[in-house]
């Protein structure tokens, strides 16, 4: 500590030190956070349901998908990625996730949400096992912290079925 | 800056900044806010910097005390005899 250089040396590494562990501890402390968000999706109408020249089903749907995901946020969440994925199993896959819609919730205040929606991306089965199919809307979220781990959980809302004659 | 303020130096410059990242932690927990925290430790780390780092009077309060060049001169370096190299070379 004899000089200026190796004073100002010596409190930065200490201080950068001591911020790391302060950055530790706050991911740490989301684990106390026990989220309890809801979600509740509803199909407003089949608007397409088809045969694909290339043989594979595909649905359009118009969706009003409500969720309260405010639980979530922590002092450490900088923003919580969600995604509305159609899952259900066919004799070829035991699991098939199609993702229907997703958003980014930059903040608490906007993870209070209801929207009506056509699904943002298409629902295309690979085959053709979509008629009378029954199948879950799951919400899965990924919720992205300031520092730390990346928390990621899902909500399945099952009981949708598809109808049995393409439209 | 002598020796008793360097060890104050160090030791105030540890104890600084584990007070502040505490009290940082403590106010961005409470109040939610992960900004404050990193507002308030940087706040703690320009403080700490400008008590520690300058070269301050407080931390030369204990100056060595030399001897006087004259107080050297009564009692000069002893001489090294040539008996004892003959023997250090002897051994050899």
């Amino acid at each position: 500590m004899h000089s200026f250089g190796f004073r100002a040396n010596a409190l930065l590494t200490f201080s950068l030190t001591i911020l790391a562990l302060m950055c530790a501890i706050a991911s740490l402390s989301d684990n106390f956070n026990s989220p309890s968000p809801t979600a509740t999706v509803q199909i407003l109408s089949v608007n397409r349901f088809q045969r694909k020249s290339s043989g594979d089903d595909e649905v359009g749907f118009t969706l009003d998908i409500s969720a309260d995901l405010q639980s979530l946020f922590t002092w450490n969440t900088k923003q919580v990625f969600a995604f509305l994925a159609a899952e259900y199993s066919t004799p070829k896959n035991s699991l098939n996730q199609v993702s229907l819609w997703d958003g980014i919730i930059p903040a608490k205040e906007n993870a209070k949400f209801s929207i009506k929606t056509k699904n943002k991306y298409k629902f295309i089965d690979q085959g053709s096992n979509l008629r009378g199919r029954d199948f879950n809307m799951t919400l899965h979220w990924h919720v992205m912290p300031k520092t730390g781990k990346m928390f990621a959980d899902k909500l399945v809302l099952p009981g949708f079925r598809l109808p049995e004659s393409y439209r | 800056m002598d020796w008793q303020g360097q060890k104050a130096a160090e030791q105030l410059m540890q104890i600084m900044l584990v007070v502040f990242a505490i009290a940082a932690f403590i106010t961005g927990y409470i109040v939610g806010s992960f900004e404050l925290m990193i507002y308030v430790y940087a706040g703690g780390v320009v403080l700490t910097v400008l008590t520690t780092i300058p070269n301050w009077p407080f931390f030369n309060r204990h100056p060595l005390k030399w001897l006087d060049p004259s107080e050297a001169e009564k009692h000069p370096k002893p001489q090294v005899t040539s008996s004892v190299l003959k023997k250090k070379t002897s051994k050899k």
